[in-house]
């Protein structure tokens, strides 16, 4: 038996760790954890804190380089989240981190009692955002972004790459209140650094003009953005990509600016379910000043997803890189 | 030991070697998968699903089975491993461990498989859901017992000691609960990522029922599964089982320990081997 799978071809695994980046793509390792590193060197408030997961996050780096500014709380998120509020009561300016999944579904009542309503600094960096692990629903955090967009006070950054998430460690340090960030951790993609790009809080960016669609999109969907903009060239279909890594407070301004524009189709893609994310913020916006492009989204669907490897999954979900090219097409007719 | 004991031992010792291969065979297929766990918790499951539960294999929704909880859903390669050695999961989809549209996916989901009883993978969740079954057994005057196990890692989150308290507090005889105490989470060693100990005074302060054995002493496991079920007072009941990971498997036990054991490629038909040679020493 042993032998026979031996040789049958490899199957496609629902493993939990998996690398977002597609074969022979430029990556960087743990973005995160180095910065958080640099950071420290700088600021002597800064802590680290985590729940069982800092090997997981990037954070054991910071471990390493900072030992005696680094609590393990050990795997419980919600008191992970209520010690970080005390710690910041108290002055340090601590970088919590876990899955995303955790601090969105288990935490979320400690984080909006005690971080949020407190307006405390606190930053909270999550790996394993939306669709970035085959192991299914417990891990998949497809609605972290409506459930911390809701949050008052909260801001929320959804990082494209490792280029990005190297700026926003500063910038998110810098910035007085509770922070909530989407991690990409271990050898993450490396982008963005080829368009001259340098995130600002706050700040949608548009990485590349087109005349035929824009894209508005957070996180990996900018690189399948710019990956389908390339791949439909080809076929003289002229496509724009506006960057929007601050899901809130959103960029309306740069927003209206680009949708407002005539004759281009509008589509907002997002890693995260179609309900509450990018995509209704983005809808929301432009409604409200009048701006009514054509619209539509490409998301995840508001469904628990399959567990399975994730390139079968981005397929199966629409958000590959080849399933969102086709999508595109078949609405340019 | 008299001789229907030895008989039962042989016997058991028989399953839980098949559980070790059947999670061995299944890690080999995916080249990874959570085995040092799945070999050290195989005497405990052997003991439940071939001593303790009773279960219809062709209906694992019949009624009157006894309730297994996998709060630990990143075991399910070790239940799954059960599940087919008991004929609940037919041996033909073990190789699709893992896999695209497989019934067997990495972490255990009520949904997906025959004879898992909750979507576990969010650790800390199973007590909590057993203490509902527990009342709601009550309830119906059925006598069946829920059975948990959970891990060292998971007696750091809240909501495990809040069931604990409850169990006890709704007198839920009924509940039998295992404590994989392999001492290993993801970080570390469990002692060290989150001080647990003294466990027994906790658990018996939280009003258990409370035996502490070492996991992989099969005598042991019936001992104390025998000793949970027939307790004769109205306490929730509660087994610390101190396990070795990679246990059955000299050359993984000795490996660093790990959240993952490391297995690289041509070691999955050595680990195999050398259960074999454990089974005829
Ligand atoms: C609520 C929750 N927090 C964090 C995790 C991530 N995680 C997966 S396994 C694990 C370690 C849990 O400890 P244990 O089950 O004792 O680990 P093992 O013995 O398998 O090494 C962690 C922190 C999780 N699955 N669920
Ligand atoms: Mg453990």
């Amino acid at each position: 038996m042993s032998t026979a799978t031996a040789q049958k071809p490899k199957l496609k695994t629902s493993a939990m760790i998996a690398s977002i980046a597609g074969e022979g793509q430029r990556t960087q390792s743990a973005p995160f954890g180095h910065a958080l590193v640099e950071l420290a060197g700088t600021r002597a408030d800064v802590i680290g804190m985590t729940a069982d997961l800092g090997k997981y996050t990037d954070l054991h780096l910071f471990a390493k380089a900072y030992p005696e500014r680094y609590y393990q709380m050990g795997m419980a998120e919600q008191l992970l989240m209520g010690a970080a509020a005390g710690l910041a009561k108290e002055g340090a300016l601590p970088f919590v981190t876990t899955y995303a999944v955790f601090a969105s579904r288990r935490a979320y009542d400690f984080i909006h009692q005690a971080i949020a309503e407190d307006d405390l600094n606190v930053k909270i960096v999550c790996a394993l955002p939306g669709l970035t692990t085959g192991y299914g629903p417990s891990h998949q955090a497809t609605e972290d972004l409506a459930l911390f967009r809701a949050m008052p006070n909260m801001t929320v950054i959804d990082p494209c790459d490792a280029h990005e998430i190297e700026q926003a460690v500063p910038a998110i340090a810098a910035h007085k209140g509770p922070v909530y960030m989407r991690l990409l951790r271990g050898n993450v993609p490396l982008l963005l650094d080829e368009y001259d790009y340098k995130f600002e809080l706050g700040k949608a960016k548009l990485l590349r003009d087109g005349r035929d669609v824009l894209v508005i999109s957070s996180g990996i969907m900018t690189m399948r953005a710019l990956e389908v903009a390339k791949a439909l060239a080809d076929d003289r279909v002229d496509v724009g990509v506006l960057h929007v890594p601050t899901i809130k407070p959103l960029d309306i301004a740069t927003i209206l600016r680009e949708a407002g524009r005539s004759g281009r189709l509008v589509v907002v893609a997002e890693n995260h379910t179609t309900i509450g994310g990018l995509g209704e913020a983005v809808a929301t916006a432009l409604l409200s000043a009048g701006v009514t492009p054509p619209f539509r989204q490409i998301a995840l669907p508001d469904a628990f997803l399959d567990a399975g490897a994730l390139p079968t999954l981005h397929d199966r979900y629409g958000i590959s890189t080849e399933a969102m090219a086709r999508t595109i097409k078949g609405w340019l007719g | 030991m008299d001789s229907s004991l030895t008989a039962t031992h042989a016997h058991l010792a028989e399953r839980a070697y098949n559980i070790r291969r059947n999670a061995l065979l299944m890690g080999e297929v995916q080249g990874q998968g959570y085995v040092g766990q799945a070999l050290d918790i195989a005497d405990v499951l052997a003991v439940a699903y071939f001593h303790a539960m009773d279960y219809r294999p062709d209906d694992p929704d019949w009624d009157g089975r006894d309730r297994f909880l996998l709060s630990n859903g990143h075991y399910a390669i070790a239940l799954y491993a059960a599940l087919i050695e008991a004929g609940i999961v037919p041996q033909e989809e073990l190789e699709t461990y893992g896999s695209d549209d497989s019934r067997l996916p990495m972490s255990g989901m009520a949904s997906y498989t025959p004879g898992m009883e909750m979507s576990g993978g969010s650790l800390g969740q199973g007590l909590t859901i057993a203490v509902g079954h527990a009342l709601g057994l009550k309830r119906r005057g059925n006598k069946s017992f829920v059975y948990t196990l959970f891990s060292d890692g998971e007696l750091d989150e809240g909501a495990v000691w809040e069931a604990l308290m409850s169990a006890a507090h709704w007198q839920l005889d009924n509940m039998i609960a295992v404590v994989d105490i392999n001492n290993q989470q993801a970080d570390g060693p469990s002692s060290q990522v989150m001080a647990f100990e003294p466990l027994v005074d906790k658990m018996e302060a939280f009003g258990w029922f409370t035996q502490r054995i070492d996991g992989n002493d099969l005598a042991a496991v019936i001992r104390a599964f025998d000793a949970a079920r027939e307790h004769p007072g109205p306490q929730p009941r509660m087994i610390i089982a101190d396990t070795r990971m990679g246990c059955g498997v000299p050359f993984l036990e000795a490996r660093e320990k790990n959240h993952f054991i490391r297995v690289d490629p041509h070691e999955w038909q050595l680990a195999l081997e050398a259960l074999d040679a454990g089974r005829t020493a």
